[in-house]
């Protein structure tokens, strides 16, 4: 059985009034890709945010249930979100570098939690978060040009080289591709593997050839029909989800019957 | 054999709607024209008048009863160094200001009341911030007719404006940029200094050019505290009486004698440089921030 670094527990989200998920429990596995998947609407980007506390940034926004990182709940009172944060990290569907230098988006994350090295020991900090993004050869002769002068695959690399360099546990993924053409998400997906050796990802994705391909587990999620909220209806190794799913509604979507 | 124009359907109809085009756009081009004509006249008037008065005394001279060797330099001294310390005042509470409301004030009640106010404030007439700062600066706190009391004065007055311009560069800032501080551990504080503040920048100058430039003008509130118009001597420091350019300028025009109103043209043309120059440099400012990435 493998080891379970996070463990979601009867997790509700509102906003405001609106239930936008009920009760999902669910684990995530260390050093593993978990996908989300699930028609649009249904909730999957909510309970991804909820994993690193992003989600309070919206007003009127409402949780209850446990996410134990580590045993530890991190909606407990007296667990800093700035801490949970910087353990769970997140890339999101858009690149979205700082409007600095390809340096200073990896060096900035890492100098304001703390790091009190010397120059050149920032560099090579800068150097290995590049190299493990597979950015490093294509960047390496103009670290100090603006971030946005990268293609937006190049961007999206960059920001999920920020999110590694300052080695957080759970790197969690809004669809990190849908913004980019087949080639640079193929890039991603393939990074995506070699990231899983050190990391545990976490991936909300619409592509369902995207999921069979990259994760390891997939969590279906699904709207109710009456109250519109959403939750998981199934969960499970991936291979299994897509050949042998037990709800019948997962099977419908993920032969692209419906969604 | 001749081949239909795809075209040419509706074809009277199109002209109609492209004559309306132009027929607005022309009515537009009187609009700026008339706007342009008045200020032209404005400037050769001034320019005619003021121009021959230019000298090297009008800027080292005191002012005096004979024109001929009046000059605005208290005048040039009070306005200089009012700005600056308006601008120390007003710029740091002012931003102070727009970063709590805008990024840490809980959405009350209470905090949308004295947003309401700040904007209200932004309108209320000069004269009635001159009367605050009569009763607050020169007798409550007994700061006289000072510089340092004029410079409070005006810096209660452009207050609204820094803190209404800089709330709205602050929220133009993307949520994304912000969110990728945040998921990186950032504390509110260090998102605010790093990213929000930096890409907020030219906007808030933009705000501060548009406040000192409002406040170099400004004659009712200092009249109203009691900035002299006669002074004779240099400046010794924030507690000493002063006077200001729109002032001086203000006392010639008041003058009958008719050299006295040349002089005053000269001394709207140097109200303009300054005020120009001023601009010049916040606009400097804010392109090399913009410049940057």
């Amino acid at each position: 059985m493998p080891e379970t670094i996070i463990e979601i527990r009867n997790l509700s989200v509102w906003y405001g009034n609106f239930h936008a998920i009920r009760d999902v429990t669910l684990p995530i596995y260390r050093n593993a890709i978990t996908a989300i998947i699930g028609p649009s609407g249904c909730g999957k980007s909510t309970l991804l945010r909820s994993l690193n506390r992003m989600n309070e940034l919206i007003p009127g926004v409402r949780t209850t249930g446990e996410v134990l990182y580590q045993g530890q709940n991190i909606y407990a009172p007296g667990v800093d979100p700035v801490s949970v944060r910087r353990r769970i990290g997140m890339v999101f569907q858009k690149p979205n570098p700082f409007p600095k230098s390809i340096y200073e988006n990896i060096a900035w994350g890492v100098r304001i939690n703390g790091f009190r090295g010397s120059k050149a020991e920032l560099d090579a900090v800068v150097e290995n978060a590049l190299r493990q993004a597979a950015l490093w050869d294509e960047v390496k002769h103009k670290l100090h040009e603006s971030g946005f002068s990268l293609s937006g695959g190049q961007q999206q690399r960059l920001c999920i080289a920020r999110t590694i360099a300052l080695r957080p546990e759970v790197i969690l993924m809004d669809e990190p591709a849908s913004a980019l053409d087949p080639i640079a998400t193929l890039r991603i997906e393939e990074l995506m593997q070699e990231l899983k050796k050190d990391f545990t990802i976490v991936v909300v994705t619409h592509n369902m050839q995207q999921a069979a391909r990259v994760s390891d587990y997939t969590a279906m999620m699904m709207l109710a029909e009456e109250t519109r909220t959403g939750t998981v209806i199934e969960f499970g190794e991936t291979q299994k989800i897509f050949t042998h799913p037990s709800d019948k509604r997962t099977e419908d979507y993920v032969t692209g019957r419906f969604g | 054999m001749s081949t239909a124009n795809p075209f040419s359907e509706n074809a009277e109809h199109l002209r109609r709607r492209h004559l309306k085009g132009a027929l607005l756009a022309g009515l537009a081009f009187l609009a700026i024209l008339l706007a342009m004509i008045v200020l032209v006249t404005l400037l050769i008037d001034v320019f005619l008048d003021g121009l021959p008065w230019l000298r090297p005394q009008l800027f080292t001279n005191f002012p005096s009863r004979f024109p001929e060797k009046a000059g605005l330099r208290s005048a040039l001294q009070g306005s200089f160094w009012l700005m600056i310390l308006t601008a120390l005042m007003a710029i740091p509470v002012g931003i102070a200001s727009a970063i709590y409301l805008e990024e840490y004030a809980p959405q009350t009640a209470l905090t949308r009341w004295i947003e309401i106010n700040i904007s209200n404030l932004a309108g209320v007439p000069s004269i009635i911030y001159g009367l605050l700062g009569l009763g607050l600066f020169v007798r409550g706190l007994g700061l006289g007719r000072s510089l340092l009391a004029g410079a409070l004065t005006m810096s209660l007055l452009i207050l609204p404006i820094i803190i209404v311009a800089s709330r709205e560069a602050l929220r133009a800032v993307p949520r994304s940029l912000r969110e990728a501080a945040i998921a990186l551990g950032a504390t509110p504080w260090q998102v605010i200094r790093d990213h929000a503040l930096q890409y907020a920048m030219p906007g808030i100058l933009t705000g501060i050019i548009l406040a000192m430039s409002r406040a170099v003008g400004e004659t009712a509130p200092l009249i109203t505290i009691g900035a002299l118009t006669y002074i004779a001597f240099d400046l010794r420091g924030p507690l000493d009486i002063f006077t200001v350019l729109p002032i001086q300028i203000f006392n010639w025009v008041s003058l009958p004698q008719k050299d006295f109103q040349r002089l005053a043209a000269a001394g709207i043309i140097v109200l303009l440089g300054f005020t120009l120059l001023m601009n010049a440099l916040a606009i400097f400012l804010r392109n090399r921030l913009r410049q940057r990435w």
